[in-house]
């Protein structure tokens, strides 16, 4: 508990994955981070996942 | 016995090898009657994958009564029209007649063209000489300016290019392109080294013609005036050397891409002659002075070969005079060349990218990696009016409809038996 506390207290940084406006509140109060341009396979697209995972590749 | 994935890979390695062992030569200027595989009498070709004339937006249908008009088929833009409806006169992709025609691509039978032969897998390819100007039948313009330009293409810079291509034996375009890129072109909108290149090969054999010393000046100070002059030889020899990865079992690599301004189409090589069409999307723009958003048609051209081939928009990072076009950055220009290794087979070895430590340019590119990462492949491009007899009106930036791939690798897993 007390080293989670301290934590909190430090300086973050932060990495980002997917969804890039998040990023933006964080630039603004100085944080610094970094955006990792993640997608779901597919776009999330069950039928298209599937024929990916037939297809094994 | 190999898996599907196995035999996949195996294919798309095979295609983008042909690729690499592609070797295509400029040889020839000859009407596109005599160079265009299938031209006919009555044949007219676009850019583009097919549509129909109620789909075409307002420039491109003037582009087509233009090229009818040319012919002396029609004096009229509604007689050229009536020819049409009345299936006097065909229209047909360039791209089935393994040609290319830049903007909407006009090519009609007289029109002199390119001739580009593969020397290793004997695959043949033609593109449409430039007109060079921004008011151009290729951007649905059609004014006396315009017939005196194709004019002077087919009777004087045709025959006399030609006879120096003739002369010479050829250009050997994968060496030349190669150390353009090592100059700064792109291969695509950004020309310039290749075109000094291919005008020093032919300028010797041109001064050897016949053609009064006044005609060779005309045809040399248009070489050096349309920088890009040389851009449609290039663009045929990635359509030739794209023709050595189309139809292969298995193989996912794209073969073919291009727009109309309607319609974005692609072709897989494991899947022969087959269309995947979309909406052809809107172009993000630097407009010439004068005109905005609303005057740009979508994204138009066979021109976007060269990004099939590896060139162009995915070798961004070799043009310092293209990253106005992505951001101002020169890094803004590598990664765009970097995320397309996302989605492509290999790396060129014989076009490569100083700026990236000589990287091979990305090639093959994978409809099945496409549509798993959701990357579809950089276009670089010039946008015309939606109107006729308003000509280009900027030049930027655009991706490939993703439907397009999506609907492809449907059709793929079928084919393959998934």
């Amino acid at each position: 508990m007390v080293k989670e506390a301290e934590l909190i207290h430090q300086p973050m940084k932060v990495i980002n994955i997917g969804i890039d406006s998040f990023i933006e509140s964080l630039k603004e109060q100085g944080v610094e981070v970094i955006h990792v341009d993640w997608h779901p396979t597919a776009g999330g697209d069950r039928r298209l996942i599937d024929i990916l995972d037939k297809l094994e590749l | 016995m190999a898996s599907k994935k196995e035999l996949i890979e195996s294919a798309n390695k095979k295609a983008t090898e042909r690729i690499i062992a592609a070797r295509p030569f400029v040889v020839d200027v000859k009407p596109a009657i005599e160079a265009v595989a299938g031209m006919k009498e009555n044949l007219v070709c676009h850019a583009g994958p097919p549509l129909e004339l109620d789909e075409m937006v307002p420039s491109f249908k003037m582009a087509i009564f233009g090229g009818i008009m040319w012919e002396g088929w029609a004096k009229t833009p509604e007689e050229a029209e009536r020819l049409i409806r009345d299936g006097k006169v065909i229209l047909e992709p360039n791209h089935h007649h393994n040609g290319i025609g830049t903007m909407y691509g006009i090519t009609t039978p007289s029109m002199p063209v390119f001739v580009i032969e593969d020397k290793v897998h004997g695959n043949r390819a033609t593109a449409n000489i430039r007109e060079g100007t921004v008011k151009a039948l290729r951007y649905g313009c059609w004014d006396e300016n315009v017939k005196r330009k194709l004019g002077w293409n087919r009777d004087v810079l045709g025959p006399i290019i030609g006879f120096a291509l003739r002369e010479c034996g050829g250009v050997d375009m994968v060496p030349l392109m190669g150390k353009a890129l090592h100059m700064g072109d792109d291969g695509h909108n950004e020309n310039r080294a290749a075109n000094l290149l291919f005008s020093l090969q032919l300028i010797p054999y041109i001064l050897k013609s016949d053609y009064s010393k006044e005609t060779i000046k005309d045809v040399v100070d248009w070489m050096n005036t349309d920088s890009r002059f040389v851009s449609t030889a290039e663009m045929a020899a990635c359509k030739a050397i794209t023709l050595a990865a189309h139809n292969i079992e298995n193989c996912s690599v794209m073969t073919t891409m291009c727009r109309n301004g309607t319609y974005t189409g692609i072709r897989v090589s494991g899947l022969g002659d087959q269309w995947f069409k979309a909406p052809a999307p809107a172009v993000n723009l630097l407009f010439f002075p004068g005109y905005g958003p609303k005057d740009a048609t979508n994204d138009c051209g066979d021109s976007c070969v060269t990004e099939v081939a590896g060139i162009g928009a995915l070798a961004m990072a070799a043009a310092p005079s293209m990253v106005q076009f992505v951001g101002g950055k020169v890094a803004d220009a590598i990664n765009y060349t970097k995320e397309m290794y996302e989605i492509t087979t290999m790396k060129n070895t014989n076009w490569t990218i100083p700026y990236m430590d000589f990287e091979g340019c990305p090639i093959g590119i994978d409809i099945i990696k496409v549509v798993k990462t959701g990357m579809t492949p950089h276009i670089n491009t010039s946008i015309g009016h939606i109107l006729p007899n308003f000509g280009q009106v900027g030049a930027g930036m655009t991706r490939a409809p993703l439907k397009c791939f999506q609907d492809a690798l449907e059709a793929f897993a079928k084919a393959v038996g998934v």
